[in-house]
């Protein structure tokens, strides 16, 4: 600001001598210009301002679930309480992101360089309008026709990786233990949470894909490199920062989904086995209990000490992507 | 190694549109032969109907022979990528791959043939190839910089060491110093001397002087007008397209009459 003043004072300054004549031009462009950037920084600031509300409402009423007045600290209760949503969050994201990522990549490439220009318009307004579908129609979907039509395949998977080893070698994984019943388990939350993700991230991956600059696209196909070879050779390494970005996008829609896993897992507290009904996620266990927990009250700050800890993996996966899209710099092609 | 290319009633379409028409040409193995004309005329269309890099190109299509010493490359059953791992192409603009390093990118087209080498016959492949790219003494030392840290004489001449690496039979050249300074462009033209002795060289140039100092034989192409095909109007030894052309329109080319 003050180097901005005085330049114009010098410049008013200046103005006075005639002799120079190029000192007064464009004042009104200046003046929008200057306007320009600071709305852009303003705009800048305020998403920061929002965030740092958020981290502040969260931290600040999340210490009423670590330490009361009574009892001192009481972590350890807050940790045993705490962690199976944690794990719930991160399985069920995880999960997703496994079946969904390589689908939507997948997608993005046929769109960008196999589907003849036709068809790939085509598939790329469905793909898109599968992310307008509100999660609680994936929901009702999810509890009323994907969960029924998994039931077999969770018999199947408890039959052969579970049972059949138990027998036979005396272990069995747990994964896979239990009766399927039907079928609204966590794993049936993922494979439809997988559909939900789908469209940001090949949306994301189908952008950067077409980006690929047409020279070394054609520098690999010159040396020879079939089609699959030339994706490899110079649309990966020129995509990996949209893909990871893509797929954290995805990642954390996947991490915050609250209406889709209520409507499809229904929980029986914790266990191992993720085909059997039971589990909960961070987002469900707060949809579900908010409304009727007392304001103020040690579960009032356990719920909201959850969102907590959701937040903190949330930014914890983007610092990640971050630090991995940052890696190879100066490999980028940016320079 | 080297092969001779041999186009017979060569015809180009992309879709409906005939982009170039009847070239009958017989290029030598080891030599130099330097496509000339206006733009638009059908040169480089051509020149990557060579290795069938136009295919890239929704709808292009060739009527007509193309033989590699005795193989029709459009013969039926022919997989354009056996004729592009042959026919090695340099582009106008140095296109280094950004995410790999010199040293990888030199054996870039080595990683697609799937060849197992070992540490110490990469090493031997990547030298013998930067030495004949006229680039090993720049780069020796920082092999595993990314190749796009060069200046675009050295990646130009990075592009050449990794077409020469896979040892292919022929080297076509898109404009290959129209986006490079004086100093590269004789860099690259010193080179080209140079890969004549073990390639068939074939290079598109918009600069006639250039056309003149490195090839043997010079095409000239020309289109009739905007929405016409391009054609091959004189194929000669190259003293002869400059000095003594037998086509009117050549004359006037080669003397800047016009175009």
């Amino acid at each position: 600001m003050t180097t901005d003043s005085t330049t114009r004072s010098q410049r008013r300054k200046l103005a006075k001598k005639p002799d120079n004549t190029l000192v007064s031009a464009d004042r009104a462009g200046a003046g929008l210009d200057r306007g320009f950037a600071g709305l852009a920084k303003a705009a800048g600031i305020f998403i920061l301002i929002i965030l740092a509300f958020v981290a502040f409402f969260l931290s600040w009423n999340s210490v009423g679930a670590l330490y009361q007045e009574e009892e001192g600290l009481i972590i350890g209760r807050f940790l045993s309480y705490a962690w199976p949503f944690a794990l719930g969050t991160v399985v069920v994201a995880l999960l997703a992101l496994i079946m969904g990522a390589p689908i939507a990549i997948g997608v993005a490439l046929y769109i960008s360089h196999y589907a003849p220009p036709r068809a790939s318009k085509t598939i790329g307004y469905i793909i898109d309008l599968l992310a307008a579908i509100p999660s609680v129609v994936y929901g009702a979907w999810g509890m009323f026709v994907l969960a029924p039509a998994m039931v077999p395949l969770y018999h199947w998977l408890s039959e052969w990786l579970y049972l059949w080893p138990e027998e036979n070698l005396g272990w069995g994984i747990p994964f896979f233990a239990g009766s399927p019943g039907m079928g609204q388990n966590i794993f049936t939350a993922s494979v439809v949470l997988a559909v939900m993700i789908l469209p940001i991230i090949s949306s994301v991956c189908r952008e950067i894909f077409i980006q690929t600059p047409k020279l070394h696209e054609e520098a690999a196909l010159a040396l020879g490199a079939t089609r699959w070879e030339m994706i490899k050779m110079a649309v990966f390494p020129f995509a990996r920062p949209g893909i990871i970005s893509g797929v954290m996008l995805g990642l954390g829609r996947a991490l915050g989904e609250t209406m889709a896993v209520v409507m499809v897992v229904s929980g029986l507290g914790f266990q191992a086995s993720i085909i059997s009904p039971g589990n909960s996620t961070i987002p469900r266990e707060i949809a579900l209990n908010f409304g009727e927990t007392g304001h103020g009250t040690e579960r009032w700050h356990q719920l909201v000490a959850l969102g907590l800890v959701l937040f903190i993996i949330t930014l914890a996966v983007n610092m990640v992507a971050r630090w991995i899209v940052s890696r190879h710099k100066e490999f980028s092609g940016a320079n | 190694m080297s092969k001779s290319i041999t186009a017979k009633g060569l015809n180009v379409y992309y879709g409906d549109f005939l982009a170039v028409e009847g070239v009958n040409i017989e290029i030598s193995a080891r030599s130099v032969t330097a496509f000339i004309g206006p733009s638009g005329c059908g040169k480089t269309t051509f020149l990557r109907t060579l290795n069938r890099m136009h295919e890239v190109l929704p709808g292009a299509r060739v009527e007509g022979e193309l033989l590699l010493d005795e193989d029709n490359i459009y013969g039926p059953g022919v997989d354009p990528v056996t004729v592009r791992a042959m026919v090695g192409m340099v582009f106008q603009r140095p296109n280094p791959f950004p995410t790999m390093s010199i040293r990888e990118n030199v054996l870039a087209g080595y990683k697609l043939n799937g060849a197992r080498l070992s540490r110490s016959q990469a090493d031997d492949i990547v030298e013998k190839a930067l030495r004949g790219a006229n680039l090993w003494n720049e780069v020796k030392d920082r092999m595993d910089k990314p190749g796009s840290g060069l200046s675009g004489g050295q990646q130009q001449r990075l592009c050449i060491a990794r077409t020469v690496a896979v040892e292919p039979d022929v080297i076509l050249m898109d404009e290959p110093c129209s986006a490079l300074d004086p100093i590269s462009t004789l860099a690259i033209e010193d080179l080209i001397a140079e890969l004549k002795a073990k390639y068939t060289v074939v290079i598109v140039t918009h600069n006639m002087q250039q056309a003149a100092r490195v090839s043997e034989k010079t095409a000239f192409f020309n289109i009739a007008g905007t929405g016409k095909p391009g054609k091959m109007i004189e194929y000669d030894e190259t003293s002869v397209i400059f000095n003594n052309p037998t086509n009117e329109q050549t004359e006037r080319y080669v003397s800047g009459k016009f175009g």
